[in-house]
């Protein structure tokens, strides 16, 4: 049995490909820039910025992304009387926003994991509070934000599939576009292969996400590692050296 | 863990008879809340109904951006979409329980030609998205010649993809049980079979409850797509309704994300519930 297409199929595919990546690119930036915002602002000692923050992650995590999608694509634009919206841009927006829900958790828990002594320290060293977000508590967050970012991140090329609904024109829309137009024709090859391919397709982006989660984890933690060599105390570093001995 | 009284050495006749602790599964609450569950299972089975016909004779008015009579003449077709969506929802879920189970187990056995082709499964359907495998399920399957109705693909389908998100929660219980439980079951001579269901899952399954909550209102949530291939849920409900008129889309999807928002947050709450007191029973 034959398992591969006839090479024009790839190049259909190949072309959803793009789209499809675009769709995850913009969704992720979108996602991850809410994802660290919300999940500060859910740890805010403000109380309205944390109502707002609890307000939002919830509704967009008990929401369906398919749901939110169909109603950014079809429905606000009309609500806000845009006439051509553009659809890219629509479920990109709907997608980062789900995501952002479920990073804005992820990344309030790695914050909550940091040892209260750093926050302390950097009170008495006079960071003011963006500083000591941005310098002390998010590096050391990081490395417990990527793992579960990297599987959050495949979720949401799982959810680029749905964009084909609205007919953006992605994988999983070129496939199904390739399978009418096969329907006539006796030369086609069977929609089972046709989507197996797909899938195969799928699977490998998601390899290669989680490869790069891999390398950026590995990278942190070699830097976190050399760090705490390098400001070791003197008497800290001896006691080092004896217990290697 | 739920109080159970030791039923010691056996006491002499004249001893006061030991209390036996009512079981959980006979406690009022627990009851009510089975035949609350069967009920409602029952009438959705009734009125979900397997293929919804919406009605075709509502219209917005012309030149309205939202209008409210519309959209309160669209809640009972949305209510009946809704319906079916949840009942292929905790088909597909009792579908993954099962199923997930048996990935669970077959991931750890020893035999490597078992484990690491489904090991090799789990990733693969775990990292593709259920959108395309629907569709593989929906199309590929009759050239084999197995043609299933469209609710059917959608139970089938939700039920494998969420099974090998059940097994991950499993296995992640399952290696929570001590490592002394396992020597002691080896020790104490127990067949396989009487290990798993009588030392190992008693233990795994309480502590993973929250997370397989977590994956029926995840499942929940990529119910809608059967709409891809067919299935009347609420997505199709919108679908058609937003279909009659040029701009007539604003009211139904809004409506089905309220609806959506009215299942899945309540959900989402007794799972937070339930894992609350778990760990609180375990302290």
């Amino acid at each position: 049995m034959d398992i591969s297409l006839p090479s024009h199929y790839y190049d259909r595919l190949w072309e959803g490909l793009a789209v499809t990546m675009q769709v995850l690119l913009y969704a992720f930036a979108l996602g991850v820039a809410l994802s660290l915002v919300l999940g500060v602002a859910r740890l805010s000692s403000n109380k309205v910025a944390r109502a707002l923050s609890l307000a939002w992650v919830e509704f967009t995590r008990g929401i369906s992304s398919i749901v939110l999608l169909f109603w950014m694509a079809y429905a606000l634009p009309i609500l806000l009387g845009v006439r051509q919206p553009s659809l890219l841009l629509m479920g990109s927006i709907a997608l980062g926003l789900n995501m952002g829900g479920y990073g804005a958790e992820i990344v309030r828990g790695a914050i909550q994991s940091v040892p209260k002594g750093q926050t302390e320290a950097s009170i008495a060293l006079n960071l003011t509070e963006f500083q000591r977000i941005r310098h002390v508590i998010l590096p050391q967050a990081l490395r417990v934000i990527l793992p579960p970012m990297g599987n959050l991140t495949i979720e949401i090329l799982k959810g680029t599939a749905l964009v084909s609904l609205i007919s953006l024109s992605d994988v999983a829309f070129e496939a199904r576009k390739l399978r009418t137009s096969g329907r006539l024709n006796p030369d086609a090859p069977d929609d089972a292969i046709l989507f197996l391919n797909v899938l195969v397709i799928y699977f490998v982006v998601a390899q290669i996400i989680n490869g790069l989660f891999r390398l950026a984890e590995w990278r942190v933690n070699r830097r976190f590692q050399r760090a705490r060599r390098a400001v070791a105390l003197p008497s800290e570093a001896g006691l080092a050296l004896e217990a290697t001995k | 863990m739920t109080a159970t009284t030791p039923s010691g050495p056996s006491t002499p006749s004249d001893a006061v008879p030991a209390v036996e602790a009512t079981p959980v599964w006979k406690r009022p609450k627990w009851v009510l809340a089975g035949i609350g569950t069967l009920v409602l299972l029952g009438l959705m089975w009734r009125y979900g109904g397997g293929n919804v016909r919406f009605s075709t004779d509502l219209r917005p008015k012309p030149n309205t951006t939202f209008d409210w009579d519309y959209f309160w003449a669209l809640v009972p077709d949305m209510l009946r979409g809704l319906f079916l969506t949840v009942q292929a929802t905790l088909l597909g879920f009792a579908i993954a329980l099962v199923l997930g189970l048996f990935l669970a187990v077959g991931r750890r056995s020893r035999i490597k030609l078992i484990s690491w082709p489904i090991t090799f499964l789990i990733e693969f359907i775990r990292s593709t998205p259920l959108l395309i495998q629907l569709f593989f399920l929906y199309y590929a399957l009759p050239d084999w010649d197995i043609t299933l109705a469209s609710l059917t693909t959608l139970v089938l389908g939700l039920g494998i993809h969420y099974a090998t998100y059940c097994s991950e929660s499993y296995r992640a219980g399952i290696n929570s049980v001590p490592e002394g439980q396992w020597e002691a079951a080896t020790a104490l001579n127990l067949g396989p079979v009487t290990k798993w269901t009588r030392v190992v899952l008693p233990q795994a399954i309480p502590n993973v409850l929250p997370a397989l909550g977590n994956n029926l209102v995840a499942g929940f949530k990529d119910a809608p797509l059967g709409s891809s291939i067919q299935v009347t849920g609420i997505l199709a409900f919108a679908t058609a309704a937003s279909g009659r008129s040029f701009d007539a889309g604003v009211e139904p999807y809004t409506l089905i994300g309220i609806g959506f928002l009215m299942v899945s947050l309540p959900a989402a709450w007794l799972v937070r519930r339930l894992e609350r007191h778990l760990t609180y029973e375990r302290t």
